[in-house]
């Protein structure tokens, strides 16, 4: 199993503040527009120095969607940030008509996504973004692993034509996708090549896959960890050919297992080559209060909990 | 586009218009005609003597023209046919209307590329926030036109409206002429019955915004407040023109009530119908 330096300890949402930064510095048509959580969502350093290009939303993010719809039309790149929940389930219909239905080029920028929002509990720890925005026809859906992978994915989809959901979250968590890899979106990263199991991880739990993939090869276990970065559109190729070689996958989202990457993965195999497999991901609950690892153990989102999918998935190999 | 510059040519292309939106609904029995035939006379008024655009080369970001949204997309069949009149597509495609592959989708849409939609509309409470946001746009690009919307009064009922009501005094978009069509009329009933909102233009004007009133289906009227709320453009902030219709303008037995807002007339009716509203030289589709 291939070793990664850990590069710094950093959130991904300060990697989308950085990434919205340069963005902004290359082109002057990128405006950022945030719903009373500029702070939060680490955009400041865009708003101090292009202040005519940020649009303080207020609390008001029906509006913020379909302006930004508004601002696509007359030719801007509009960034619309707040907490993933605000960002999704609340303004599901905004984003569906003005911005998806009418193929806006809108960014919708969502963060503190999933379980390690931590201590504000439940209604803002939503599970269900992923599956609510790839059910939209023409989004692109986007987790990325760490603070240097979140910026250059920012990056990126201000130069891609049309709309996307960039998810990213709150807690300090492990970097160590080097700063300069450029971002490719729709094509899955390769972490480690290996031929008894293939790990499809997504957002967070990637670096936890990669943990996992060191726990295996101390049990003699070789397992292929993929980055799926973009959940759509999904790297079909990569994911066939990864499932044709090991036979047995797992999949490891910080989301519900109904409507995840799993779910995308499992489609797909399933019209394809029907394989094993497991998935590490919340199973129809909602979360609660705690600290982001209480939580993750509780919720059974862990390493070790990918190892156990693992070697479940190998035992279903025929 | 040639532009009509007296009221007697805008009333006869408003007949036309008429007799359009009564044969496309009628045609597929289905459609909203009410809406459609209150707000006629402000369409024609708009598209053809007010606005500066440029129908024939439709231009998706509207950048250095005016630019209109109809928030209430049920009203589609005015929209459609006054585009159509004005040059934006072809007036026989007005025949293809709700019809399978057509571009004249039920509500307003941008996925089959029809010239002079620039965003969807249907689910209410949208097309304001839209148009603000285009009217921001404008503002950061230094591109002096105006953003007019036409936004339904049932539709204000949305809480989404008031976010954009807020949103664009804050902004001071004094670029932007919304006409709400006071019709007082919704699917259920009266606004007043279903969900009352009073005070109208005190609400407005407590947002920060310019009121009006309008007969928009008086041509004096619509001739002398519409330049009116022209002069008060650029002056820090939006406007809002109260714009009373009825529902069903110009067709006896639709007038007066709200159940002509989602029907379509039969055959007879269609011939009562058009024979208030005389063919034109415009011809019909």
């Amino acid at each position: 199993m291939k070793s990664y330096e850990i590069l710094g300890q950093k959130d991904t949402r300060s990697g989308f503040g950085a990434g919205l930064h340069e963005a902004g510095k290359l082109d002057s048509n990128v405006v950022a527009l945030c719903a009373d959580l500029t702070g939060s969502l680490m955009m400041d350093a865009f708003k101090d120095e292009f202040p005519e290009r940020f649009i303080q939303a207020g609390i008001a993010e029906a509006n913020m969607i379909s302006a930004s719809a508004g601002l696509a039309t007359g030719g801007k790149i509009p960034f619309a940030g707040t907490f993933a929940n605000f960002a999704t389930g609340r303004v599901y219909d905004q984003i569906r008509q003005s911005v998806a239905y009418s193929h806006k080029n809108v960014k919708i920028c969502a963060s503190h996504a999933g379980l390690t929002l931590g201590e504000d509990g439940a209604t803002h720890q939503i599970l269900e973004d992923i599956g609510l925005m790839k059910m939209l026809p023409g989004m692109v859906v986007i987790n990325p692993c760490d603070y240097n992978q979140t910026k250059a994915a920012t990056m990126a989809i201000a130069k891609y034509d049309g709309p996307c959901y960039l998810r990213f979250g709150r807690p300090k968590w492990p970097v160590f996708i080097p700063e300069d890899m450029p971002f490719e979106i729709g094509k899955a990263l390769m972490l480690n090549e290996g031929k008894d199991v293939t790990i499809f991880a997504t957002g967070h739990m990637v670096w936890k896959a990669i943990e996992a993939g060191h726990a295996l090869a101390e049990k003699g276990i070789d397992a292929e960890v993929i980055n799926i970065h973009t959940i759509k559109p999904l790297d079909r190729d990569a994911i066939l050919a990864s499932a044709k070689k090991t036979g047995c996958v797992v999949s490891a989202e910080e989301h519900q297992m109904n409507g995840g990457l799993g779910d995308s993965i499992a489609q797909l195999l399933g019209r394809e080559l029907p394989t094993p497999m497991e998935y590490v991901a919340v199973n129809d609950s909602f979360g609660e209060s705690g600290t982001p690892d209480q939580l993750l153990e509780k919720y059974g989102l862990t390493t070790a909990a990918i190892v156990a999918a693992a070697e479940r998935a190998i035992a279903r190999k025929a | 586009m040639e532009a009509l510059n007296t009221v007697s040519s805008m009333a006869t292309m408003a007949t036309q218009i008429r007799r359009d939106v009564l044969r496309m609904v009628h045609a597929v029995s289905s459609g909203h005609p009410g809406g459609s035939l209150g707000c006629v006379d402000y369409f024609t008024a708009l598209h053809f003597h007010f606005m500066k655009h440029n129908a024939a080369n439709f231009n998706m970001s509207g950048n250095g023209e005016d630019v209109f949204f109809l928030s209430n997309g049920h009203i589609s069949p005015v929209y459609y046919s006054t585009l159509a009149r004005s040059g934006y597509f072809p007036v026989p495609e007005l025949a293809t209307f709700r019809k399978l592959n057509t571009r004249l989708q039920g509500h307003p849409a941008t996925h089959e590329h029809l010239p002079g939609i620039r965003v969807a509309t249907g689910s209410l409470g949208q097309g304001l926030s839209v148009a603000a946001g285009l009217a921001l746009q404008k503002k950061i690009d230094h591109d002096d036109h105006t953003v007019w919307v036409v936004t339904g009064d049932g539709e204000l009922q949305e809480g989404q409206i008031w976010e954009a009501v807020m949103f664009a005094a804050h902004r001071k978009l004094d670029n932007m002429i919304v006409a709400v069509d006071f019709n007082q009329k919704q699917i259920d009933g009266s606004t007043g019955d279903v969900m009352g909102l009073t005070e109208w233009t005190s609400k407005f004007l407590a947002f920060g915004w310019e009121v009006l009133e309008m007969d928009g289906n008086n041509w004096d009227s619509i001739m002398k407040v519409v330049p009116e709320a022209q002069s008060k453009l650029g002056g820090g902030k939006p406007i809002v023109i109260i714009m009373k219709t009825e529902m069903g303008q110009g067709v006896d037995f639709m007038m007066g009530t709200h159940a002509w807002h989602g029907k379509a007339p039969n055959d007879e009716q269609l011939e009562r119908a058009l024979a208030q509203l005389p063919v034109t030289e415009h011809g019909d589709y």
